[in-house]
């Protein structure tokens, strides 16, 4: 599907918790035609200030709706928490490619996929688990502490078994999301073995997940975050090393496959 | 009733003919593919290819861009397939187009790389001009090209032996002055120049204490660099007599009518592109109607009409 720029009604915009957000947008080009792991370039108020886009990733579709799901971080987030329902938000989308889904990956079917979601790298997962839901995949949740750990109702809801790792031991495995991973690969090596991880989260997270999905020998499907100034693949700016060169997060990705990359 | 006019918005750059003043800036738009869902290219003066190099250039290490106070800086490094495969993959869909094609060149190393481009573009009839990129401010280089008359006018006159094509030369605004820059690469034969590239910047993420862009700096560009734009291409106006085409930091009709009135002949949409895919084509329409309210029925009467303040 093709991208647009569109004039899209906002239909919520509410405070989930702490600096988390929800957002909710009128459009029924980007609501049927979203792919999970694509995401939209939002630009969060008119005139200069700030002056690029902001990238999100896609959180969910219903209907015509689409569903945005964003942490408070600076100035442009804080912006567009401030923006009301009924206002209409400068929207491009939907952009980049999108996640593969089971059974694409090598012809394996019958094993549950794992989802791997570090901190806000949980938004465009759920969205992911929706459309696999069939496919009952394991999500595994990780944060620095229990009241930072994001998603999991909404996980629980489409059928997925989570697991959740901490930090701090505040809530589930003690440590990291990457740790439970190894853990449950050793434990489960044969019911897990041949499905697909796909993971999004801080880079460290990927580059570990990565790393283990290689050694035991299973398919990885990472989505990169990177800072964007045109988010359709013109200005060059936001390139990740590959195994064929740079490749642009936006436009090439934001999925990539971990056998690509060579960060 | 007031008959209005209906505005003639063709111009002629040395010896090219745009339907329309309204470019595309090089960098800012690839080789027009991205732009295509948002756009109909065709309605373009021209578009401006990002820089081809002899060789193919990975570019530098990411991170590559950030945002800076209504601007933002980027250190691409000119990273592009090198000529062999822009002719053979790039061109054709920009020639299908029938728009003039303006194909952007820079050496990396020596200054006869240039003369290589050259020869091989000017065989090519769907090319209509080139643009001299001696003013990159990402090759890590100690001094551009541009910032000296003298390497100014030798580069371009060894372009000008090669080819017949319209000669843009793109100039930078980290000189003392612009218009002994604009002065010398007229005499050399250019055709006309393109005012400006960005301007060298950088950015600090404090908590870091690290550059926010991998090569430490990078070229400013966005509507903070425009005041600066205006004024040397004012500048350069009042000294030249070829066409100037004005660039930095157009983001509407309202500042690409500051540039027509200062003095260029066509302009450049570059970053806008970037926020407002359909900027260039805004400005267009945004144009004709300025022209119209004003009964302006050809751009010769709006290029360089800035008057004195007066109370």
């Amino acid at each position: 599907m093709r991208p647009a720029q569109i004039k899209a009604k906002i239909i919520s915009n509410k405070r989930f918790k702490d600096s988390y957000w929800h957002l909710e947008f009128e459009s029924r080009l980007i609501a049927e035609s979203a792919l999970p792991g694509q995401f939209v370039n939002i630009k969060v108020a008119d005139g200069v200030e700030p002056l690029l886009r902001r990238p999100l990733s896609i959180h969910g579709t219903a209907g015509s709706r689409v569903r945005l799901f964003y942490e408070v971080v600076g100035a442009g987030t804080r912006l567009l928490s401030n923006r009301r329902v009924g206002e209409f938000l400068d929207v491009i989308g939907p952009l980049g490619n999108s996640f593969s889904l089971p059974g694409k990956l090598q012809g394996v079917k019958f094993q549950p996929p794992i989802l791997v979601a570090g901190g806000m790298g949980a938004a465009p997962l759920v969205f992911l688990a929706k459309k696999i839901r069939s496919s009952r995949p394991l999500v595994l949740i990780g944060a620095r502490t229990k009241s930072k750990l994001l998603c999991s109702r909404e996980f629980k809801a489409l059928g997925c078994q989570v697991k959740i790792a901490t930090d701090d031991g505040s809530g589930g495995f003690k440590g990291r999301v990457t740790e439970l991973l190894i853990q449950l690969l050793r434990q489960e090596i044969s019911s897990v073995r041949g499905s697909a991880i796909y993971a999004c989260g801080p880079r460290p997270m990927l580059k570990a997940v990565t790393k283990i999905a290689c050694e035991n020998n299973i398919d990885s499907q990472l989505s990169l975050e990177e800072h964007m100034a045109c988010g359709i693949g013109a200005c060059l700016g936001c390139v990740v090393a590959t195994k064929s060169g740079y490749k642009r997060v936006c436009k090439d990705g934001p999925v990539f496959s971990g056998k690509e990359l060579t960060w | 009733m007031v008959k209005q006019v209906k505005p003639d918005l063709d111009v002629r750059i040395g010896k090219l003919d745009l339907k329309n003043p309204v470019m595309v800036a090089s960098g800012t738009f690839g080789y027009g593919e991205e732009f295509v869902d948002f756009i109909d290219l065709k309605k373009l003066g021209a578009i401006v290819t990002k820089t081809i190099t002899v060789s193919p250039r990975l570019g530098n290490l990411p991170p590559r861009t950030c945002e800076t106070p209504a601007g933002m800086l980027n250190s691409i490094g000119l990273e592009n397939p090198g000529i062999d495969k822009f002719i053979a993959e790039k061109l054709p869909s920009l020639k299908k187009l029938d728009i003039p094609v303006i194909v952007s060149i820079a050496s990396i190393e020596d200054p006869d790389e240039f003369t290589v481009l050259a020869r091989q573009l000017d065989k090519i009839k769907e090319v209509s001009a080139l643009e001299l990129n001696i003013s990159c401010p990402n090759l890590h280089k100690d001094k551009l090209i541009s910032q000296d008359a003298k390497d100014t006018f030798e580069l371009v006159s060894l372009v000008r032996k090669v080819t017949g094509k319209c000669l843009i030369t793109k100039l930078s605004p980290n000189v003392i002055s612009i218009s002994e820059i604009a002065l010398a690469a007229e005499a050399a034969g250019s055709d006309a120049v393109a005012l400006i590239n960005t301007l060298g910047g950088m950015s600090i993420d404090v908590d870091k204490r690290q550059p926010k862009i991998a090569s430490w700096s990078g070229g400013l560009s966005g509507p903070a660099i425009r005041p600066v734009a205006v004024k040397m291409v004012w500048e350069a106006h009042n000294k030249i007599k070829i066409p100037i085409i004005g660039m930095g930091g157009i983001m509407d009709t309202q500042s690409a009518l500051e540039f027509f009135i200062a003095g260029a002949s066509a302009i450049s949409v570059g970053t806008a592109n970037f926020i407002n895919p359909r900027a260039s084509i805004e400005i267009i329409s945004g144009l004709k109607a300025y022209m119209a309210d004003n009964n302006m029925r050809n751009l010769s009467v709006l290029i360089g009409s800035l008057k004195a303040c007066k109370d």
